[in-house]
């Protein structure tokens, strides 16, 4: 019966399955973050990214990046110049390292401040009903009306092509994205018979909204945003390609691959290889941001 | 009319996922003869509704997993089918299942005609689709539905109405065995009790066994004719209507789920529930499941699962009975 | 149903009306004088004082705009082009069927290519072919949309001399712009199609479909996927500006005269009014596509469908 056949069974199919933790929800998560093997990849990269970002000027000496020597322009990857040399003769590994600080830091500063003033937003349309919620949807259907590329070229036209001028431009394509968001979270979990339950326990609504409201909001905030760090990424450079973003010389992802745009075919690693970090940046968040919404949710995985 | 339908023996079914593994049947043995009624009572999470879904093999696929065990339909162990045996021959044409939620088991982008009709057509050589409409209508009609309307979805049908229709496309191919998880219990409870009585007198005249799962001992006695009372994966007493409910001798969790009924017909002061709770399917205790609520453990329940003791058609599984318990009593019926 | 149609119509006005407001204050804050890009620095100030009045720019920003949307709604006239001296809606006409067929294609083989794709992803969850697509997914939405172009360019045009590498002149040069900007939605389309049928799989009804003996193959297609479409469609709408900023890529490297390129090129040079235009223009096939789908969702969904028709 029960304990013979059924114990035997258990050792052999409990050998490989391994036992979940019950600590703490934060370490629930955590846990089911680093059983996803992309996911634990990506962060790594991203660590590295930071570092290098960071300590850049330890790194690489800083002159490299606008240094120009016309004798060693053109030439393909070697050790001495492991990206190759661009069409100044410059090295365009130092220039994509310093690079990564302008991507990195207008990835994560526009969502960091975006989301936060999205996030509000949509948390006040949402709690409040009525006019306001009224007025801050209309507004945003507005600008979501407007596809992202096009706005922030638009707001680079008109206030200019500086880092923060970017960053404004990305802002305002971001905010209204988040507000929705966050506004239709919140409305689903306002409704839910937990919310009710809370509300008939006596709790004040500050509470909820502390204890039940936000935890769940920030979940799909915080998937959304980290993907977002990618597509800001990605829209970042495809701005200083087209040559409406960020200018050379500075060494923005893009903006380097604007100026060999010409060289495609004689030199193709002049722009596929500042290409692939991007790529790979945009991928490593991007997975780091599935890995989040699978912890957080694993209910599709089985 | 006798003549067994049913058998289980033995069954033993797992759920696995993301390093835990959850016991949730654990051997049980019942059967069933054509006609009957059986009852399956238990509390949420005894393991009712993973049995049922065991014998139509319709488990999650990749985390439920029947261990051993062996489950005889009309002659047939159904665990020797593949699952394209089991959809041309068995699911739906001669075991049909309903489930507990009204509410999401119907398709929403598909009409209620649509829905009975496909049961229809793909267990039967008929193709007119004006004879598969007279079916629907019929079908319609034994279960109080107006069958004018069967074009419309089923957003636009009440709670008690949607389950008549689930019911309706269970029984459209007029199965042998119909295995019913909690079919009431969503409802208000007076369709609880129409819907109850259609579903006795539909039985009645269509000859249906039953497997009815419920959790309510006032639903066991309206309609089935043999019990089985379900218990952290094991069934711990088993028996015809009169052995559970008149016989003196019972499990002392079947003595607790009787005890916590409202009495209407005497005077009780407060209700006495079960103290405690199931223990945790990933990690059951040696020895007797109920040992941690039961108010005459004895120190050989803590390390001895109890063999059942049997009285005729009356089974229970309590170390209160070992004594009289057959030497070598292998009578799982 | 009718009825729906015309309100939700009628509902797009405002929005139109606020993207239009909207863009035109933030060109407010753009720098340089009309005047002079038209004219040129050297013309005289008199010229100068009779373009001002001629254009309106003495007037107030609420004059200007008001007359501005005027303009726009009874005479299509957005104004003179500072970069082409031509009026904008000239320079514009041309462009719009180009940039029109090249969403449109793009839109068409993400869904040929995403839908079918994705559901056979998330039947087969788990297996070599789920594997390969979400890791050829994954990877293709990570490429910046220039880069794919790029790498297209390289190996069709460049090494295997197959597709022409721009311009307009032949079908074949619509190829790889398509796969452009139809590629990475097209990666979109199949990872939204994949996660909607993987819960749809997991819906009660589902089960109650295999208990009654349904074969596989339809539950996916006749259950699952009736009911996974419906949000697939309306993301696909609200998606379709990823399209677009795709196109605006693809019309820049592959050198093809839409709108695209004509908002890059009017950003670069500052040409005000042209950009008002495309924005605006792009703004409303983005509108109209929007309503189109939520018109489709009500058609094939019963439960919005039968509030806005009569049940017969």
């Amino acid at each position: 019966m029960k304990n013979s056949t059924v114990n035997d069974k258990i050792d052999k199919e409990v050998k490989d399955a391994r036992r979940v933790t019950k600590n703490s929800h934060f370490f629930e998560i955590w846990n089911r973050m680093k059983r996803d093997k992309n996911c634990v990849i990506s962060l790594t990269f991203i660590g590295l990214l930071f570092f290098v970002a960071i300590f850049a000027n330890f790194l690489i000496d800083e002159s490299l990046v606008t240094t120009q020597n016309v004798a060693e322009r053109i030439q393909g990857p070697s050790s001495a110049h492991w990206f190759g040399t661009d069409l100044y003769g410059r090295d365009i590994f130092a220039r994509v390292v310093y690079g990564s600080r302008i991507s990195l830091s207008i990835g994560i500063l526009t969502t960091i401040f975006a989301t936060a003033i999205g996030s509000f937003l949509g948390a006040v349309a949402a709690y409040f009903g009525g006019k306001i919620d009224n007025i801050i949807t209309r507004v945003s259907d507005i600008f979501i009306a407007i596809p992202e590329q096009l706005m922030a070229m638009v707001v680079v036209a008109a206030v200019g092509a500086t880092p923060i001028s970017v960053m404004v431009a990305l802002g305002v394509v971001v905010i209204p994205n988040r507000c929705r968001l966050v506004r239709s979270t919140v409305l689903g979990i306002v409704d839910t018979e937990y919310v009710e339950a809370a509300r008939a326990c006596g709790m004040s609504d500050i509470s909820i909204i502390i204890k039940e409201v936000m935890p769940n909001t920030l979940g799909p905030i915080i998937v959304v945003s980290t993907q977002g760090v990618a597509s800001l990424i990605l829209t970042v450079s495809s701005l200083s390609y087209l040559g409406v973003g960020i200018q050379p010389p500075t060494p923005e992802w893009g903006a380097i691959i604007f100026e060999a745009r010409e060289f495609l075919r004689i030199a193709p690693y002049m722009c596929l290889l500042p290409g692939a970090v991007i790529a790979l940046t945009a991928l490593a968040f991007n997975l780091v941001g599935d890995g989040l919404r699978d912890a957080l949710d694993p209910r599709l995985k089985d | 009319m006798s003549g067994e339908l049913l058998s289980v023996k033995n069954l033993e079914v797992i759920y696995k996922s993301s390093g835990e593994m959850v016991q949730a049947v654990n051997g049980i043995n019942f059967s069933l003869n054509k006609g009957e009624t059986l009852g399956l009572v238990g509390e949420t999470g005894a393991g009712k509704t993973t049995t049922a879904l065991a014998v139509l093999r319709l488990l999650p696929e990749r985390t439920g997993k029947i261990l051993t065990g062996s489950i005889s339909f009309d002659g047939k162990n159904l665990l020797e089918l593949n699952d394209e045996e089991m959809r041309l021959k068995v699911r739906g044409k001669r075991i049909a299942m309903i489930f507990q939620d009204p509410m999401t088991a119907l398709n929403p982008v598909m009409s209620v005609c649509d829905q009975i009709a496909e049961a229809i057509r793909y267990h039967s050589d008929k193709v007119d689709k004006n004879e598969i409409d007279k079916k629907v209508d019929h079908v319609l009609e034994m279960v109080g539905i107006s069958p004018s309307r069967k074009h419309e979805y089923p957003h636009q049908f009440s709670g008690g109405m949607k389950q008549r229709v689930v019911i309706a496309i269970a029984l459209s191919c007029e199965p042998d065995l119909l295995i019913a998880d909690e079919p009431t219990t969503a409802l208000d409870v007076t369709i609880q009790a129409q819907v109850l009585a259609m579903m006795g007198e539909l039985r009645n005249r269509l000859g249906t066994a039953m497997v009815l799962i419920t959790h309510d001992l006032g639903v066991v006695a309206q309609i089935c004719d043999k019990v089985a009372v379900m218990y952290a994966g094991e069934l711990i007493e088993t028996g015809t209507l009169e052995d559970i409910f008149v016989e003196k001798e019972h499990h002392p969790y079947t003595m607790g789920l009787f005890g916590a009924i409202p009495n209407l017909g005497g005077e009780s002061k407060r209700l006495h529930p079960i103290a405690g709770i199931m223990p945790d399917p990933t990690e059951l205790p040696v020895g007797c499941n109920f040992q941690e609520r039961c108010p005459h453990v004895m120190s050989i329940c803590l390390d001895t699962n109890p063999e059942p003791y049997v009285n005729g058609t009356h089974s229970i599984a309590c170390h209160l009975f070992t004594e009289k318990c057959n030497v070598g009593g292998d009578n799982y019926e | 149903m009718i009825k729906y149609i015309v309100k939700r119509s009628l509902a797009l006005i405002p929005i139109l009306i606020g993207v239009i407001f909207l863009i035109f204050t933030i060109m407010e804050f753009a720098p340089g004088d009309p005047v002079v890009k038209i004219l040129g620095i050297e013309a005289t100030s008199e010229a100068k004082e009779q373009l001002t009045i001629q254009l309106g720019l003495d007037k107030s920003f609420w004059e200007r705009f008001a007359s501005y949307l005027y303009n726009i709604v009874i005479k299509f006239d957005f104004g003179i082009s500072w970069r082409t001296k031509n009026p904008v809606f000239e320079d514009i006409l041309p462009r719009i069927p180009v940039s029109m067929a090249l969403a449109s294609l793009g839109i068409i083989f993400a869904t040929i290519v995403g839908i079918p794709l994705g559901i056979l992803s998330a039947v087969k969850q788990y297996s070599l072919s789920d594997n390969i697509l979400r890791v050829v997914s994954t990877t293709m939405v990570a490429i910046p949309a220039f880069l794919l172009a790029m790498l297209l360019i390289l190996l069709f045009s460049s090494k295997l001399g197959w597709l022409p590498s721009g311009g307009i002149e032949s079908l074949k040069s619509y190829i790889l712009p398509v796969l452009t900007s139809g590629g990475r939605y097209g990666c979109t389309v199949l990872r939204i199609t994949r996660s909607t049928m993987l819960e749809e799989i997991r819906q009660d009804y589902v089960r109650t479909a295999k208990s009654k003996g349904v074969p596989n193959k339809i539950i996916t297609y006749k259950h699952a996927l009736k009911n996974a479409l419906l949000p697939v469609i309306t993301t696909i709408g609200q998606n379709f500006g990823a399209i677009l900023g795709g196109s605006v890529i693809a019309e820049n490297v592959f050198s093809i005269p839409g709108i695209g390129s004509l908002v890059v090129l009017s950003i670069r040079s500052k040409d005000t009014p042209t950009i008002i235009a495309c924005v605006v223009l792009i703004a409303l096939f983005f509108a109209i596509i929007m309503l189109i789908v939520d018109l489709l969702y009500a058609f094939i969904d019963p439960r919005i469908k039968a509030k806005y028709v009569k049940v017969s």
